[in-house]
């Protein structure tokens, strides 16, 4: 059997157990939990003048009502800034229940703890609160306008403006150079919003047993929940533990935290000495949880005769909705990864992150991303219109040469760090495509086009990750990491890299993520970052394991480390394949014992003769066990990359748009298993055609979600997603020992872009704004 | 007012007391501990919460477990056999064809019956016979893919 496992299509460890209903995701677990349900806001931006909770007092099964009046003062704070930015002037985050003023529709009021969910929602119904309407701020350049304020104190509704300038070689700024430029193209794009989506939404689950509290959270980041609920309820850190169990998708929503519930829920249970859940319904999900995606962007572009970007100002209004927790992430995203593959001359982004009473933006898969790419791919596309030049050509000029990394973009990345991208080979990527698609013998048509999107995303970013791997004495190996899963195949990869590194059979290996209490530190799975991060802290710690291994195969087999190798679970010396030792006896004598527990044991105790005599039986500096913990704290993100095209059909009558068919190519350095790459990648590309087609988030003046269900909101079934042909470019990353980079997002990031382009080609009108409908296409066509 | 009901569930006479207005997926996963069917929506979209009812598929979220006394229902723990997962299972697992696993039992569920109806079904086929449960992370390629395998799997089998 080999033990190569890396870069193999091993199947995945999770599979039966999900596959026959043995998962266990959050609203599995607490089958004896009393319920939680919550009165939520009604109206997107009110006073609360009062709340008679009476008539629910008599519901049957009734435990608690909580309002914020009822919260003690750490706990009724507002929820923490989770990403402070200078820029970020005007921070805003909510209340856990609202206090005085709601912001959008979906904020949560009152809590209520029944015995049963029912009962909770019954009671919820029979709660009256008294509000007074305050006008809403609704649609983003209204919102600009800052006639109406979400928070009174956020003039213009202005949370955060920021600015990035690169000036180009020749030192011009980018107005000047666009103005220098031969040619100039000025534009508007509008990008709706959607949502993450994932078909489990939140939820919580707290147990309190006087002294330790155990809280279950369908979250993308256990251990940061566990300091955020130390903080709140003033616990210490020690007492806290917080498990992601199976979690049921996330796509970025998952990743902010310490939500309203996630304090609530526990708070209420150490009150109530109960176990307490609260489980999130679909509704409440679309109102309360978090959005993405809407932007305006003003573009002005300069260019040569060649379409070689001389100069780009971009001017972005960015929706955060109500709050920002989050930050501003995603804007910073869309301003810095918009440059994609391409160098280009000046180049000067500004944008404004503008508060509505809407749901709070948040990432979602991409994080801005789509935004940026759909604004410089729609650059690209109008400059080779202008050119009357083909689209593929006026990339390639612009293109960074595969002989030009590192390539400093010269900005801040959304890590703090500069915008240096670490590997890449554009050109070659871009020939990939143009055969897989086969982009020069396509035969244009009219109802018949193609289009092509090219990007670049910064994955794998710090600060850190770490991994612990232990051998015990039954040979098995346990590999544990603090971040979470959501369905990446974790539990797969990381097994590879630990088999692979230790030389043993993958059947050997579990992997435990997002359980505080194996693995106390690390910061979350986002950024397309678990493979980078924790794959290679996981690798490094097996090979400290891995060491120390061979230290004591060595002794053992009178043998020097450095002629012995580790194959199927054994040390082995070197050409003398007879001389071995199993691993499983190795972690026996790594860690010297009193007691013989069993006959293995015994081998290690202390009349058995193992150790010398003349040392102490743990010599100065080791540490008993066959273990070792290690850290992957990177100097910088590493930068992976993408071009996908895609070849679309309208019809002339119904101005319907099908996608016939949809290539990729893929650089993630690399490769740990390809079928879970692949199977990232169509997931993504899915989540884009459902951003470019058919989800939006339909707000009316009000500031009411008209479509908040998946009756109305139209996330694609099978019958709407296309084939996907992929291909992969290999270009490892030198930063990180495995060479890989970060794989999770990268499918949904050009899409829009891609289908935009296609459109226009098909139909010879100019596509700015996303998602695009028939009804919408009819329009433009009329 | 409460009703005493008998549900078949994989084969097992289970009584259970219910509220006229429990949803069978609530009585399922909460009544009877049988979590493996999933609720993503509570209106009847998503077809997480899938299951076979008298060998048709089912939402079970807008079902009334009331509705349902004495009837037999399949649930995802019940479609292993004795030597092990079925095709069916057998081939989302060698296919990729699921990566949270959120969505995979009503799936697993909606192509049993879909397999057993036309066991050897064409790509538009499996499509539409799979449109109506949502899945958020495979962009359903596999899961495709996992439909074909599974009707080969069975032509083996017979």
């Amino acid at each position: 059997m080999t033990t190569r496992l890396f870069g193999e299509p091993v199947q995945r460890r999770e599979d039966p157990r999900l596959l026959t209903g043995q998962g266990r995701y959050l609203d599995d677990l607490g089958a004896d939990a009393l319920a939680v349900a919550f009165v939520r806001s009604p109206h997107a931006h009110a006073r609360v003048r009062d709340i008679d909770v009476t008539a629910a007092l008599d519901v049957e099964g009734l435990i608690a009502v909580y309002t914020w009046e009822d919260l003690p003062e750490r706990v009724g704070r507002p929820l923490p800034l989770l990403i402070p930015h200078p820029a970020l002037t005007h921070g805003r985050t909510a209340y856990p229940l609202a206090r005085e003023i709601v912001r959008h529709v979906g904020e949560p009021v009152v809590m209520v703890v029944a015995t049963d969910r029912y009962l909770a929602e019954d009671a919820c119904a029979l709660i009256e609160v008294d509000y007074e309407p305050l006008k809403p701020v609704v649609g983003l350049e209204e919102a600009a306008h800052g006639a109406q304020l979400v928070h009174e104190d956020v003039p213009g509704n202005v949370g955060a403006h920021l600015v990035q300038e690169v000036t180009s070689a020749a030192g011009l700024g980018a107005a000047e150079a666009v103005e220098a430029a031969p040619h100039r193209l000025s534009f508007r794009l509008d990008i709706e919003r959607s949502a993450s989506m994932p078909l489990e939404g939140r939820g919580v689950l707290a147990r309190w047993d006087g002294s330790d509290l155990r809280v279950y959270s369908s979250t993308q980041t256990s251990t940061s929940v566990r300091m955020a609920i130390a903080a709140a309820l003033g616990l210490p850190l020690p007492h806290v533990e917080v498990i992601a169990p199976d979690v049921g998708g996330g796509f970025g929503v998952k990743i902010v935290h310490p939500w309203p519930e996630e304090i609530l829920v526990p708070w209420a249970a150490m009150l109530l000495g109960r176990e307490v859940k609260w489980t999130e319904d679909r509704r409440e999900h679309f109102v309360s949880s978090a959005h993405e995606r809407g932007q305006v962007q003003h573009v002005t572009v300069g260019f040569d005769d060649e379409g070689r970007v001389l100069g780009l100002d971009v001017s972005i209004l960015h929706d955060h909705g109500a709050y920002t927790p989050y930050g501003i992430i995603v804007p910073i995203i869309t301003s810095t990864q918009l440059l994609g593959p391409y160098r280009i001359g000046a180049y000067r982004v500004e944008f404004s992150a503008i508060y509505t009473n809407t749901v709070q933006v948040t990432p979602y898969r991409g994080a801005g991303r789509p935004q940026g790419v759909f604004c410089m791919e729609r650059t690209m596309d109008k400059i080779a219109r202008y050119l009357g030049r083909d689209r593929t050509e006026v990339r390639a000029v612009n293109f960074i040469g595969p002989d030009e990394f590192p390539y400093d973009q010269k900005m801040t990345f959304q890590d703090g760090r500069p915008l240096i991208y670490d590997s890449g080979d554009y050109p070659e990527m871009l020939r990939m495509l143009k055969e897989l698609i086969g982009w020069d013998d396509f035969r244009r048509a009219p109802g018949r086009g193609i289009g092509i999107g090219c990007y670049v995303e910064g994955t794998g970013v710090g600060p850190y990750e770490g991994g612990h791997v232990q051998v015990t004495s039954d040979g098995r190996v346990h590999v544990s990491t603090g971040l979470t899963s959501q369905g990446q195949g974790h539990e797969t990869v990381f097994a590879q890299i630990a088999a692979t590194e230790l030389g043993v059979p993958i059947e050997r290996v579990s992997v435990v993520t997002g359980d505080t209490r194996r693995f106390g530190y690390a910061v979350g799975t986002f950024a397309s970052r678990a493979a980078v991060m924790s794959g290679n802290a996981i690798a490094l710690a097996c090979r400290k394991v891995r060491a120390k291994a061979l230290r004591i195969a060595a002794d053992a087999l009178e043998a020097d480390p450095a002629d012995l190798e580790i194959a199927d679970g054994l040390v082995r010396v070197l050409g003398a394949p007879s001389a071995s030792i199993p691993l499983s006896t190795v972690a026996v004598l790594a860690n010297p014992l009193r007691y013989a527990f069993d006959d293995e044991a015994a081998r290690a105790t202390q009349f058995a003769g193992a150790a010398s005599p003349d040392r102490p039986p743990v010599a100065e500096g080791d540490e008993p066990g066959l273990e070792g913990r290690d850290y992957y704290s990177p100097i910088r993100s590493t930068f992976a990359s993408g071009m996908h095209a895609a070849i679309v059909e309208t019809d002339p009558d119904t101005a319907e748009i099908r996608v016939v068919r949809y290539a990729v190519v893929h650089d993630c350095g690399r490769l740990i298993n390809p079928m879970i790459v692949e199977g990232q990648i169509h997931g993504g590309v899915a989540q884009g055609i459902g951003g470019a087609l058919y989800e939006r988030m339909v707000y009316d003046g009000h500031g009411q979600l008209l479509n908040a269900s998946f009756m109305d909101f139209l996330m694609p079934y099978a019958t709407e997603v296309p084939h996907v042909e992929t291909a992969h470019l290999e270009t490892p990353s030198p930063l990180n020992p495995l060479g890989i980079k970060g794989a999770g997002e990268a499918g949904v990031i050009p899409v829009s872009a891609v289908i935009a382009s296609a459109i226009e080609d098909a139909e010879g009108i100019e596509i700015d704004r996303m998602p695009i409908s028939p009804s919408e296409l009819f329009e433009l066509r009329h | 007012m409460e009703h005493e009901i008998t549900l078949v569930v994989n084969g097992d006479a289970r009584r259970v007391r219910v509220p006229g207005r429990r949803l069978l997926s609530d009585c399922l996963r909460h009544d009877l501990g049988l979590t493996g069917t999933h609720v993503g929506c509570e209106h009847g979209v998503c077809g997480c919460c899938t299951v076979l009812l008298d060998g048709l598929p089912v939402r079970s979220c807008l079902t009334f477990a009331v509705t349902v006394d004495g009837h037999e229902i399949t649930t995802v723990e019940g479609l292993a056999g004795p030597d092990g997962l079925s095709p069916v299972q057998r081939a989302f697992a060698e296919c990729h064809g699921l990566q949270c696993g959120f969505c995979t039992p009503g799936f697993l569920c909606t192509v049993t019956a879909l397999l057993r109806d036309n066991p050897a079904p064409t790509d538009d086929e499996v499509r539409e016979g799979i449109s109506g449960n949502l899945c958020r992370c495979t962009g359903y390629q596999n899961i495709t893919k996992a439909v074909h395998r599974a009707a080969e799997l069975l032509a083996e089998e017979t």
